[in-house]
C-alpha cells in the first residue's frame, strides 16, 4: 500500500517537475524582460550591465533553479499587461471555472448514472435506445459547435436565456458565487449544458457497457438465487463495481475537460482561466501564459493523484499488479 | 492478382455483414461523397475562395437560395467577405480531410512503431514506453495542442505561423495521438508473440526487426483499421477546435473549424448560415466516420473496446 503510494507520488512530481521546465523554457525564450523594463532607449553597455545584474546571462539551470525556487513560494513574475502579480490575476479568474466545471460535474453525475444503469436493465426500452442513438450523436458534436448552436436557438431566436459573461455573482468568503442569484444561475445554464453535452455521451455509454458486464456476472446470479430485491441487488451490488472503471476515465477527462473549458469559456466570453489564458496568448503576456500552465498542471496532477489514490483504495489489485498486465 | 483479391474481399465476412447494415452503407455512400466532392473541390466549386478577384465585397452575407433575399449564384449563400460558401466549404472539407489523413499516418507510423518494439521486446523497455503512454494520453491532445500551438503562435509571429500553420497542426495532432495506437498493437503483439509460427521464425534465424514488420504487424492490421476511423474522425474535430481557437488554419485558407470561427460573430446579427452550414457539415462527416468506426469494431473485433 505504502509502495504504490509512494511511486504515484514521485511520478506526480516528477510530472510536475517536467511541467516547470517547459514553463520555464518558454519564459526564457518569449520576450525580454529588459526590453520590458526599460524599453528602446538604453545604451547596449549599460543593458549589458543590467542583463548581468538581473542574472540574466547566467547559465540556464540556475536560472531555472532561481525561477522554481520563486514559484515554490507562488511568485510567478508580474503580468505585463495587467501590472500585477500573474498568479493573483489567474487565482481570481478560478472561481468562474470551477464554477463551470462544477456546474458540468453535477449534470453528468445527476443525469449519467441513473441513465447508464437503466439503460443497461432494459436495452430494448424505446426511450433509452432513443438515448443511446443520440448519444451517438452527441459524441460526434464538437463541443464548440454545441455551444454556438445553443446560443442561437436559446438566446438569438428565442431570447430566453442570456449568451455571454457571468451575469450578478455574490461574495462568499473572498470568492465570487454566481450560484446563489438568478441571474447568475441562468448565465449558468448555457455554458454547463454545452460542457456538459460531450461528456455526458461518454458516462453514459461507459455505465451501461460496464453495468450489463456486471449484471452476468456469478456474484449477481448469486444475489439473484439468494432472493434479494431487484433494487438492491441493482442499485448495490452491481452499481458499486460499476463505478470502479467509471473513475478511471473520470480521471482521465481531467485533461480533457480543461481543454474543453478553454473552448466553452471563449464561445460564452466566460470571464474563466481559460479565457484569460487565451487573452494571454494574443498578448505575448509571457509570465501569465507561465503562470496559467503551472496553476493548470498543478490543478491536473494533483487532481489525477487523487483519483489514482482512491482507485488504489477501492481496488486492491491495483496496487498487487507491479507491471501491466497482459492483453490490456 | 487484383481480380481474385476483390472477388475474395466480396466473398468476405466483412462484405457479407457491410451488405446487411443499412446505416453502414449509408455511412459509407455519405463518406465517399465527401472524399470526391473535397478532393475535386477546383472542378466542382463554383468560385474559387483563394482567388481574390472572384470575391465582391459587395455580395457579402447573403443568405442561402431557399431563403427571401436568396441569390441564385450562391447556392448556401455567402460569407462576410462574400466568399461562395458552398465553394469555402468543398475547400475548408479538403484542407480538413487532408489534416486529418496525415495527422492519423504520423499517429499510426510512430504508435505501430512503439507498439510492436514495447510488446517484442517487452522487460523494462515495455513498462518504461508504457508509462509514457499512460503520461501522455492523461494530458488530453486537446490540451497539449492548444497549449504547444499557442505558444508557437507567441513565439514565431502570426504571420509566419499561418504559413506553417497545416503542417504544425499535422505534427501536433499526429504526435499528441500515439498511445492509441502503440497500446491496440502492443496488446496484439503480445498475443501472436506465443504462437508457433513466430517461433518458426525465429528458428529460422531471421532478424528481430523482420519478424516484428514482416510477420507479427500483418496479423495486427484489423485492430489497425478499426481505430483508423475513429481517429481521422477525432483529428478531424481536434482541428475544427484548434482552428476555432484561433490556433489553426488561417481565415484566408479556411479549413472547417476555421469557417465557424469565422461567421461566430454574425450570429447575433441573424446571418446563422456563414456557422451553422459549415458546422452541419463538420458533423456529419464525423458522424459517418464514427458509425463506420463502429460498424467495424461490432464486425472484426468485438472485444477490442467495452463501449
Amino acid at each position: 500500500m505504502f509502495a504504490f503510494f509512494s511511486r504515484r507520488l514521485v511520478q506526480a512530481v516528477l510530472v510536475m517537475l517536467v511541467i516547470s521546465v517547459i514553463a520555464f523554457s518558454i519564459q526564457d525564450n518569449l520576450g525580454d524582460p529588459l526590453r520590458e523594463l526599460v524599453g528602446q532607449s538604453v545604451s547596449e553597455a549599460e543593458r549589458q550591465s543590467l542583463r548581468n545584474q538581473m542574472g540574466l546571462n547566467d547559465p540556464f539551470f540556475v536560472q531555472y533553479w532561481r525561477f522554481f525556487k520563486k514559484a515554490l513560494l507562488g511568485d510567478l513574475g508580474t503580468s505585463y499587461f495587467f501590472k500585477r502579480p500573474a498568479l493573483d490575476v489567474i487565482l481570481d479568474k478560478l472561481p468562474a471555472t470551477l464554477e463551470l466545471v462544477f456546474g458540468t460535474t453535477l449534470i453528468v453525475i445527476l443525469f449519467s448514472v441513473p441513465i447508464g444503469v437503466f439503460a443497461a436493465i432494459y436495452p430494448k426500452q424505446w426511450f433509452l435506445r432513443l438515448v443511446m442513438g443520440m448519444s451517438i450523436i452527441g459524441i460526434s458534436i464538437p463541443v464548440f459547435l454545441t455551444a454556438i448552436m445553443s446560443i442561437y436557438i436559446f438566446s438569438v431566436e428565442l431570447g430566453w436565456l442570456p449568451s455571454f459573461g457571468r451575469g450578478e455573482t455574490v461574495e462568499l468568503y473572498g470568492w465570487t458565487v454566481g450560484f446563489l442569484t438568478r441571474d447568475g444561475l441562468m448565465h449558468l445554464i448555457l455554458p454547463c449544458t454545452a460542457l456538459s453535452s460531450i461528456m455526458l455521451p461518454l458516462f453514459i455509454r461507459l455505465i451501461r457497457a460496464e453495468m450489463m458486464e456486471v449484471l452476468e456476472s456469478e456474484y449477481i446470479r448469486f444475489a439473484w438465487a439468494k432472493g434479494l430485491t431487484r433494487r438492491r441487488i441493482w442499485f448495490l451490488h452491481a452499481l458499486k463495481n460499476t463505478l470502479l472503471p467509471v473513475i478511471t476515465v473520470g480521471g482521465l477527462q481531467i485533461g480533457t475537460l480543461i481543454a474543453f473549458t478553454i473552448l466553452t469559456e471563449t464561445v460564452f466570453q466566460w470571464p474563466g482561466m481559460g479565457f484569460l489564458f487565451l487573452e494571454a496568448v494574443n498578448r505575448v503576456d509571457t509570465p501569465l501564459i507561465v503562470a496559467y500552465l503551472i496553476v493548470v498542471g498543478l490543478i491536473f496532477v494533483i487532481a489525477n493523484t487523487i483519483v489514482d489514490l482512491i482507485y488504489g483504495l477501492v481496488n486492491p489489485t491495483v496496487r498487487l499488479a507491479r507491471s501491466h498486465p497482459e492483453g490490456e | 492478382m487484383i481480380a481474385s483479391a476483390w472477388r475474395r474481399f466480396l466473398g468476405s465476412y466483412l462484405f457479407f455483414s457491410f451488405r446487411r447494415d443499412r446505416i453502414a452503407i449509408l455511412s459509407f455512400v455519405v463518406l465517399c461523397t465527401f472524399f470526391l466532392a473535397s478532393f475535386s473541390a477546383s472542378l466542382l466549386a463554383p468560385f474559387d475562395p483563394y482567388d481574390p478577384i472572384q470575391i465582391d465585397i459587395m455580395d457579402s452575407e447573403i443568405p442561402p437560395v431557399w431563403m427571401e433575399e436568396g441569390d441564385q449564384r450562391f447556392l448556401l449563400g455567402t460569407d462576410a467577405q462574400g466568399r461562395d460558401l458552398l465553394s469555402t466549404i468543398l475547400y475548408g472539407s479538403r484542407i480538413s480531410i487532408t489534416i486529418g489523413i496525415f495527422a492519423v499516418l504520423l499517429q499510426a507510423f510512430l504508435g505501430i512503431s512503439i507498439g510492436l518494439v514495447s510488446g517484442y521486446f517487452g522487460g523494462r523497455l515495455d513498462n518504461f514506453l508504457m508509462r509514457l503512454a499512460d503520461i501522455q494520453l492523461s494530458f488530453s491532445t486537446l490540451m497539449v495542442a492548444i497549449i504547444f500551438l499557442a505558444v508557437f503562435q507567441a513565439l514565431f509571429g502570426t504571420e509566419l505561423y499561418e504559413k506553417l500553420a497545416i503542417v504544425m497542426l499535422i505534427l501536433v495532432i499526429g504526435i499528441a495521438e500515439w498511445p492509441h495506437y502503440a497500446r491496440t498493437v502492443r496488446a496484439n503483439v503480445l498475443a501472436e508473440k506465443k504462437k508457433e509460427y513466430v517461433d518458426a521464425v525465429r528458428v529460422i534465424g531471421l532478424g528481430s526487426l523482420r519478424i516484428m514488420f514482416k510477420h507479427i504487424l500483418p496479423n495486427t492490421l484489423s485492430p489497425i483499421l478499426v481505430i483508423s476511423t475513429v481517429q481521422i474522425a477525432n483529428a478531424i474535430v481536434s482541428e475544427a477546435a484548434l482552428s476555432f481557437l484561433g490556433l489553426g488554419m488561417p481565415v484566408t485558407k479556411p479549413s472547417l473549424g476555421s469557417l465557424i470561427n469565422s461567421g461566430f460573430e454574425f450570429i447575433f446579427s441573424g446571418s446563422w448560415w456563414i456557422t451553422i452550414i459549415p458546422g452541419v457539415v463538420l458533423v456529419v462527416l464525423v458522424l459517418v466516420m464514427n458509425l463506420l468506426g463502429d460498424f467495424l469494431r461490432d464486425v472484426m473485433n468485438p472485444k477490442l473496446y467495452k463501449d
